[in-house]
């Protein structure tokens, strides 16, 4: 049994069938991605997996527990976290606020009343925050406004952010989307670092085979919908199935 | 003190000041200076800067932190005036439980129409709150005049049952038996300080409100409060509902609103529906933003400026114009007179409205931020060597402990 277990799930918008019979078995501490041309239902499978969309059919089942129906800060809640293609993050807010959100919300749940209580005695929780911001080399910049950082360190602090509340699954949606090579390098070592140091089951939505190649364990190769393909990379790397789908649009 | 940092206590001690020395400070001019009537420091504007502050400092607690627009903060302001005037007819005319019940009457409509808006979020939660109001507005005039009095408004009669007064209580709102109409006179040389009783009792709840707001700001509550209007979506995703922070934000504004309307009924024992009406919705929202929403004093100082102009500009009509041009000679007098009259007396609003225009186009962060520019033009002025020393504390600017939405 893995950490996330996706049955039968379907998902239709109108007359388009977005998710066919998806079937998905996410083992625990594994880097799991999914690949697949444009299209071919990534984003809404993720979407279904945080609760933004509920399919129509199927089941999500997240450490043993049922996902569908739940708001995404109550799965959030649950221990999952989720990194979007364009970093989420509070712009008007300090560097070090943004990594104190996710710390307050880790210890006090989806709302508590602490309006009497002053965040900078909070020596513990700005504690956990300053230890993430160096685990992720942005330490120096916690004074920053994070509106005025570069895409790669909002990117680092979108990740600082879902890391310090622990997750158990963290969703990654293209992560290196728009980056430089240089970049997008420091990201996988970042990513590679994390999972080897926190444990922590990843699932990665990712173009470039680059980055796929270097993190993953497992595969799942998504076309119109349906998965054709999961195993691991080696595998996929010489599977006919896969170059077709693909047409030849990835260096495979 | 009082669980402030230094910085913020100071912060604290010099509002507590500014409160206690309006007095003197909105009165400059001596009796028999020509300029005598620029003089504000009379115990009706003073207690409005006052009334006006709080329900500015608790509307800056919801569109300054969260960013969510109402217009129709005007109907917790009049519901705390009819539950204050209810308090005096039914009960006492002692001015706490008055107060007390408008705070707990708003409270509850803030909470029912809050829950109904806040389901919306931008110009369809501005509506919805714009809508409420206006119904509370038009519900005072037609089905609840037996609780409202309708037109005529409510006032207090003597033959109110007033079960806790005694056969020799006062006819005036009091505390404990101190009238808050009544004033002490100090004259200095030419220059003449009013102290009012009422004027203090709306500073003290001033300063009380502002301490709680200064509280939020700087409470793991206030951070979530701008992390809503900062991104709600990574607030989702964050495991935390953006909702019932929104709701409380918004109960909270409607209690300060009602605090603020209960203050009015207890200087002037008497309400109506007018205070219900949008345009004093509106008026909350202008003060806010020209004074700067998101910082602590900017709403502050929105409430005074507006309630400054209304009651002084509007005192200026053509015969002081003409009074100051008659130097000038006739025709040009006229013209001049002509002119300026348009921006004064009764036309004080235009002066407003332009005034308003400019803070929002040159300064969106209204008169505080005014203030930032003018200190740090100072600063720099004054020691050009210290160039890296300011940037220095540009950084410093946007620490937790100071953060960038206050001050």
């Amino acid at each position: 049994m893995g950490i996330l277990e996706v049955k039968n799930v379907n998902k239709s918008f109108g007359g388009l069938h977005a998710l066919k019979d998806v079937n998905l078995s996410v083992r625990e501490n594994t880097v799991h991605a999914i690949i697949g041309p444009n299209g071919a239902g990534k984003s809404t499978l993720l979407n279904v997996l945080v609760g933004k969309l509920i399919p129509d059919t199927g089941s999500v089942m997240f450490d043993g527990k049922s996902v569908l129906g739940r708001k995404p800060y109550e799965i959030n809640q649950m221990g999952i976290s989720r990194v979007f293609q364009t970093p989420e993050i509070f712009g008007d807010l300090t560097v070090l606020e943004n990594v104190l959100i996710p710390c307050f919300a880790h210890r006090d749940g989806v709302f508590r009343m602490h309006a009497f209580e002053t965040v900078e005695r909070e020596a513990a929780m700005i504690e956990m925050a300053e230890r993430i911001l160096e685990d992720v080399n942005m330490a120096d910049k916690r004074h920053a406004h994070a509106a005025a950082l570069s895409r790669g360190d909002k990117r680092r602090l979108e990740m600082a952010m879902c890391l310090v509340q622990e997750p158990k699954l963290l969703l990654l949606d293209e992560p290196t989307a728009g980056m430089a090579r240089a970049n997008t390098n420091s990201t996988i070592d970042l990513l590679k670092e994390i999972h080897e140091k926190r444990a922590i089951t990843m699932v990665i939505i990712e173009h470039d085979m680059h980055v796929v190649f270097s993190l993953a364990q497992r595969i799942t190769v998504l076309a119109q919908g349906t998965p054709i393909v999961e195993d691991t990379p080696e595998n996929i790397k010489g599977n006919p199935k896969v170059r077709e789908a693909y047409l030849g649009t990835a260096e495979v | 003190m009082l669980g402030l940092n230094r910085k913020d206590t100071t912060f604290f001690l010099i509002v507590i000041a500014l409160t206690l020395f309006t007095p003197f400070l909105m009165q400059p001019f001596g009796e028999t200076s020509p300029l005598a009537q620029f003089n504000g420091g009379y115990p009706d504007l003073m207690a409005k800067v006052a009334i006006f502050g709080i329900f500015a400092i608790g509307f800056n607690i919801l569109f300054g932190l969260t960013g969510y627009l109402s217009f129709g903060h005007a109907a917790f302001l009049g519901v705390g005036s009819y539950a204050a005037v209810w308090m005096f007819k039914l009960l006492t005319l002692n001015v706490f439980p008055a107060v007390i019940l408008a705070v707990i009457m708003s409270g509850l409509l803030a909470l029912l129409i809050g829950w109904i808006s806040l389901r919306r979020s931008g110009i369809y939660f501005s509506i919805l709150t714009l809508a409420m109001a206006e119904m509370a507005y038009r519900l005072a005039y037609s089905v609840l005049t037996p609780l409202t009095n309708g037109e005529t408004g409510l006032q207090v009669r003597p033959t109110d049952p007033r079960i806790l007064d005694g056969p020799g209580a006062a006819d005036y709102p009091n505390l404990f038996g101190l009238e808050l109409s009544r004033s002490w006179r100090l004259e200095i040389g030419d220059h003449l300080f009013t102290f009012n009783v009422g004027y203090y009792f709306c500073a003290a709840f001033a300063i009380l409100a502002f301490y709680i707001s200064l509280r939020i700001f700087r409470s793991p509550f206030g951070l979530m409060l701008r992390a809503v209007k900062a991104n709600q979506q990574r607030m989702n995703y964050t495991g935390l509902n953006p909702k019932p922070y929104t709701l409380a934000a918004f109960v909270i504004s409607g209690m300060y609103a009602g605090l603020a309307g209960g203050l009015m009924a207890a200087m002037d024992p008497l309400a109506g529906a007018e205070r219900m009406q949008w345009t004093v919705g509106g008026e909350v929202v202008i003060m806010t933003i020209l004074g700067g929403a998101g910082t602590l004093m900017g709403p502050v100082l929105g409430a005074g400026t507006i309630k400054y102009l209304e009651n002084i500009f509007s005192k200026i009509n053509e015969n002081v114009l003409h009074d100051w041009f008659s130097f000038l000679p006739d025709g040009l007098e006229n013209a001049v007179v002509w002119i300026l009259s348009r921006f004064t007396g009764e036309g004080w609003a235009l002066t407003l409205g332009l005034v308003f225009m400019l803070v929002v186009a040159f300064l969106p962060g209204g008169l505080v931020e005014g203030g930032q520019r003018i200190a740090r033009l100072l600063r720099r002025r004054g020691g050009k060597g210290e160039g890296g020393a300011g940037g220095g504390e540009e950084t410093a600017h946007t620490s937790p402990s100071t953060p960038p939405a206050a001050e």
